[in-house]
């Protein structure tokens, strides 16, 4: 075209960044690339490579090795022998380490934009000016929080060999989130890319070996699905971080169930983009591009469902209409592209099908009149209005380019219609009215939430998901913990602790036999010891109960026989009820110093109680009793105290990370220490506004179930604790299956955290299990404190930007 | 949007439809919120969604030539450099660069020359070989601390002396006191005083403190008959941005839906390089579309910004960085 043809038609060329530098990378590696292990360059002992392609041209870039179980046995063996010393050099040496690889990405950025883009097609703006800034910015951000370890964190240690499985999206970015905070903290790492998009963690293997990083700490290992179930089944990883799909977290959850790897979960997403009617319109479609333009689309926390007030619904979509015709879609390299191309045919197919479904189930697609290019892998912005909850596109992620548009008409619809998912990682609301903001942000069940933004990150903020967008967090201290763990864990046992006299001798009755065994034993007026349900006394759906033998192996009592149903009740009665959650911590603070007063008063009946299940003494008892007393105290003064903190991310933001109630959790309590077990668990989980369905110790139950006196006479709002007795672990089973519990808590067997784990994976529970290693429960560091409140809350960071 | 079907010659009078205003009615623009942090997010991204590279760069430089209102505005103006400012309007690139790009013939020149009220007699004998039309800055132009009445003589007079644009002033205060109904009332007042005359609306932004002001005030000028709406006078502490320029072109967009008329826009004040001007480009391309990309319909207020694309476009034709002493000067 000539100047004076593009003068009369102000048309836009192409605008190509050069790929000359990386095409030498590539060269330079005769476009072969071997395993990253021990700091040296390894064939893959399989043999075998596989293609790297470039989406946007459908060119072949590389060959990449495929690693089997045995290049994952070397990469292990590296890493674990690595950590010793990389551990003890201490923090101030690891922070030098991570500036220094924070120092060389920055120099090197545009290489890895380049390639990026190359890999992934994904826009050169996007890699240029998002991804590889955040890249250096984790870096920067965790080699202070590793020089910060040791003072900041000092109850804390490293885990271990830490495997991590990310994905292609962001594949630097995933790989900075993953390896900066594993290694800052202690921890080496085997790191498997993405098979679709390897090569920037490559390059970032020659970066570890320019800077002169301890062999070991650093393996990358490529491959597919097979490679990274070698990483989740290796025996001597003890933590597998993994980004992804919530189909193969699900997977990961289940291979790991048990073996007491730790594991953060970063998973799916259907993101709401929330629009009320008072928003700035304008703004809100560059927050919509932003949202699911993005990266094609292809963002666990694309914001695809969008949201709309009734009264601006049809005005908000003429404008998305007009900004889609502008959009342009394109080869990545190029400048003046907004959209790339989808990373894989595969993933195109998924698409395709998704929105052709989405057509024939009724809802209407609107796309630009324009047509993407035919030389790579594209898919043109998509629109689908006339959209119900119902509608498949409307529930399930389609990773692309697609949005679904639905509109509310009152702030309540709008809050049921955006927790209307499995899912919970992200949401954006849009709004003039700060108290319109802050009331709806906390009410959206997701771990970020933008308010007038979208799709911003930063190294010093928390990212991660509830319900089944996985668990754990990314970024901030918060995301911390998940590369730590608490030094006390180190002291637990290998058995129950208790404070006995001796070995229990008496063995639990059957219930058949009960007549017999209750001779004598009534002599007093009956007593009835039922469950307690939604602050009711209640009678076992099945009619059955169970004698409860002594220390001495007489009866003491009957218990009632909970069962499934039970369960049931006490999950609805749980979720009932939304008073206590929506006190102040104050007002929390109150009720369990009343707890606590009243128990006081009833102390000596409490001990003699534990006298009669137990082998203690009443001198021990009473001791029990009292750090009971003394527990619900500690925790009385955290309601108020346990907080937040508001984060340095970007430039004028607050970022508000708050600790949220889980929400419903289930706990089972030890069998040994019957009061202290109950109320060391029960305690902090309300302490944070949990409500709870409580299994207590199935041989000594009684002390869970005269405390629900307790809890009638202290103001505890009914729902709040729920108590269901009976078979333990046929319970814990029921409870781990429900799809309305949000987390289990569970300290009993070792094949008892197993089958937790195992059943909780379906609804992505979280879950905490002790792995068969118990606690003294009378000892406060082991059995007191914030690791105790960390379980009971996630942090959601809600951000807020400013200026007027 | 309906595109017009009219072909805007360089530098020819505007065939566009006027925009005629309408009645005053805040109902319409009360609900206004604009939100600062989300729009200087698009503004910061803007010119990194878009790169114009070699011819289309030179095309487009050129484009923003023939936009320039060739300003100025100081005390010691004279006939002797209002004459050089207006021969280097009707010749604004070096002949032999126009000849090396094919685009000698395609008669370019900038979009307006923009003085004192003092000089428009020098430019009307300055430019008697062109139809490049004459903007006068007016109604107590910086500072606007005059009265309606002064405001509206000098305007007449202008117009009388040859000005084909007229450039006034808002009264900042009836912004800062919202007072809309005050300011549809002046500004309505000044575009009939304008006559033919078009008449370009500055808001001062720099001296607005939120965006939903401008965004309002941007509003009532364009319902009070405002052909254009211009960002600054050059004389605040802030002129031009590109958020602020986001702002008021969005309710330029929307007064468009509405009323169907199209207003123009002109950033005023900072803007110095070749790189904003392409900038502000993009912006209206994207935003607006192409029809704004003319002078009918788009301004640079600017005294230095040809001189650097100038020296731009000489570096597209030799592929040698130029001074700017090789370039005639205004």
């Amino acid at each position: 075209m000539t100047i004076k043809e593009i003068y009369k038609n102000m048309s836009y060329g192409p605008a190509p960044e050069s790929a000359s530098a990386a095409n030498d990378f590539l060269e330079a590696h005769n476009k072969t690339f071997n395993l990253y292990i021990n700091g040296q360059w390894k064939k893959p002992l399989s043999g075998k490579y596989f293609d790297s392609i470039n989406p946007a041209t459908k060119e072949k870039l590389a060959n990449i090795a495929e690693a089997n179980d045995a290049d994952i046995d070397a990469a292990v063996a590296a890493a674990k022998k690595a950590l010793p010393k990389w551990t003890a050099i201490g923090g101030h040496q690891r922070a030098r380490y991570l500036y220094a690889l924070a120092r060389q990405i920055q120099k090197h950025s545009r290489l890895f934009a380049v390639l990026e883009s190359m890999d992934n097609g994904k826009p050169i703006r996007e890699t240029r000016d998002i991804d590889i800034p955040l890249v250096a910015r984790h870096f920067y951000h965790h080699a202070g929080w590793a020089q910060l370890r040791d003072e900041a964190l000092k109850d804390y240690k490293e885990i271990g060999v830490i495997g991590q499985i990310i994905p292609w999206n962001f594949p630097l970015l995933m790989m900075a989130w993953k390896i900066a905070p594993a290694i800052a903290m202690g921890n080496t790492v085997v790191l498997k890319p993405a098979e679709f998009t390897s090569l920037t963690a490559l390059l970032f293997a020659e970066i570890c070996d320019q800077i002169g990083l301890p062999k070991g700490v650093v393996n990358i290992v490529t491959g597919d699905g097979k490679t990274g179930a070698a990483i989740v089944e290796h025996k001597d990883i003890q933590k597998i971080a993994f980004t992804g799909s919530t189909e193969v977290g699900k997977i990961i959850r289940r291979a790991t169930a048990g073996s007491g790897k730790k594991l953060s979960l970063e998973l799916g997403g259907k993101s709401p983009f929330i629009v009320f009617d008072d928003a700035d319109l304008d703004s809100v479609v560059e927050g919509v591009v932003d949202a699911i333009w993005f990266n094609q689309g292809q963002v666990c926390c694309a914001g695809s469902r969008l949201l709309v007030q009734e009264s601006v619904a049809e005005k908000l979509y003429k404008k998305i209409r007009a900004r889609m015709e502008r959009l342009r879609v394109g080869n990545s390299l190029d400048k003046s592209i907004d959209i790339g191309a989808i990373v894989a045919p595969v993933q195109l197919k998924v698409i395709e099908e998704l929105v052709k479904q989405g057509v024939d189930e009724g809802a209407t697609l609107w796309q630009p009149s324009w047509a993407c290019p035919k030389d790579g892998y594209f898919y043109p912005p998509s629109l689908f209005t006339d959209v119900s909850p119902s509608s498949t596109v409307a529930q399930v992620e389609i990773f692309g380019p697609v949005l679904v548009a639905m509109s509310f008409r009152t702030h309540k619809e709008a809050v049921k219609l955006a927790n209307n998912t499995r899912y919970g990682l992200a949401a954006s609301l849009w709004t003039e009215n700060i108290n319109l903001a802050l009331d709806i942000a906390p009410q959206i069940k997701a771990g970020t939430v933008w308010i007038n933004c979208t799709n911003v990150f930063d190294a010093a903020s928390g990212f991660g998901g509830y319900r089944e967008s996985g668990f754990g967090r990314e970024g901030g201290k918060e995301g911390l913990f998940e590369y730590l763990k608490p030094k006390i864990e180190d002291t637990f046992s290998d058995k129950p602790i208790t404070h006995n006299k001796g070995k229990i001798t008496g063995k639990k009755a059957k219930a058949d036999k009960k007549t017999d065994k209750l001779n004598g034993v009534l002599t007093g007026i009956d007593r009835t010891t039922k469950m307690y349900i939604g602050g009711k006394q209640a009678r076992p759906d099945g009619g059955y109960s169970t004698v409860i033998e002594g220390a001495d192996g007489t009866a003491i009592g009957e218990v009632s026989t909970g069962n499934r149903k039970d369960i049931r009740n006490a999950v609805e009665a749980a979720h009932a009820n939304s008073s206590w959650n929506g006190k102040t911590g104050h007002s929390k603070a109150q009720v369990l110093y009343y707890l606590a007063e009243n128990l006081v008063i009833r102390r000596d009946e409490f001990a003699n109680r534990l006298v009669q299940m137990t082998l203690q003494s009443k001198v021990e008892a009473l001791k029990e009793v009292d750090i009971a007393i003394d527990r619900i105290y500690t925790y009385a003064a955290h309601a108020d105290k346990y907080d937040g903190n508001v984060h340095h991310t970007t430039h004028r933001n607050v970022t508000l990370a708050m600790p949220e109630s889980v929400g419903v959790i289930g706990i089972i309590c030890p069998d040994e220490s019957p009061l202290l077990g109950f109320i060391s668990t029960v305690i902090p989980a309300i302490t944070m506004g949990n409500h709870v369905i409580v299994i207590p110790s199935e041989t000594a139950p009684f002390s869970a179930t005269d405390f629900y006196q307790i809890l009638e006479t202290s103001d505890v709002p009914g729902g709040t604790i729920n108590i269901v007795t009976g078979p333990k672990e046929e319970l814990a089973s029921v409870l781990a299956k429900h799809d309305d519990v949000d987390a289990i808590w569970y300290f009993g067997s070792a094949k008892g955290s197993e089958n937790i784990e195992l059943l909780s994976a379906d609804n992505m529970k979280r879950t905490w299990v002790n792995y068969g290693k118990y606690r003294d429960w009378r000892d406060k560091q082991q059995a007191e404190g914030t690791t105790f409140l960390q379980h009971a809350t996630e942090i959601k960071n809600i951000w807020i930007p400013y200026g007027a | 949007m309906a595109k017009t079907k009219q072909k805007k010659g360089v530098s020819k009078p505007a065939t566009l439809p006027r925009n005629e205003g309408m009645p005053f009615d805040a109902t319409i623009f009360e609900g206004i919120n604009i939100n600062r942090s989300a729009v200087e997010r698009r503004a910061a991204t803007m010119g990194k969604r878009r790169s114009v590279k070699k011819q289309w760069q030179a095309a487009w430089l050129l484009k923003a030539v023939s936009c320039i209102d060739l300003t100025t505005l100081a005390g010691d103006d004279t006939r002797s450099n209002v004459s050089r400012l207006c021969a280097k309007a009707q010749s604004p690139v070096r002949q032999d660069l126009l000849k090396a790009m094919d685009m000698a013939d395609a008669g370019l020149t900038v979009g307006a020359v923009c003085v004192y009220h003092n000089l428009i007699r020098d430019a009307v004998d300055a430019l008697t070989q062109s139809n490049i039309p004459i903007a006068a800055v007016s109604t107590g132009f910086p500072a606007g601390q005059i009265g309606l009445e002064e405001k509206l003589k000098q305007i007449e007079l202008s117009v009388a002396a040859g000005a084909k644009e007229i450039d006034i002033v808002v009264s900042r205060a009836l912004v800062l006191n919202s007072d809309w109904q005050g300011l549809y009332n002046e500004v309505a007042a000044c575009r009939k005083a304008c006559g033919d005359a078009h008449i370009k609306t500055i808001l001062a932004t720099g001296e607005i403190p939120t965006y939903t002001k401008v965004a309002k005030a941007s509003w009532v000028s364009m319902m009070a008959g405002s052909d254009f709406i211009k960002t600054s006078t050059g004389k605040e502490s802030v002129n031009a941005t590109i958020p602020v320029s986001l702002v008021m072109i969005r309710a330029i967009r929307e007064y468009h839906e509405l009323t169907g008329y199209k207003v123009g826009f002109k950033p005023a004040g900072g803007i110095r390089k070749a790189k904003q001007a392409l900038n502000w480009l993009i912006l209206m391309k994207e935003e607006l579309g192409d029809d704004w990309l003319n002078p009918d319909l788009f301004r640079f207020g600017a005294s230095s910004l040809l001189g650097d694309i100038e020296r731009q476009l000489e570096h597209h034709v030799t592929g040698r960085y130029s001074a700017s002493y090789r370039h005639p000067m205004a």
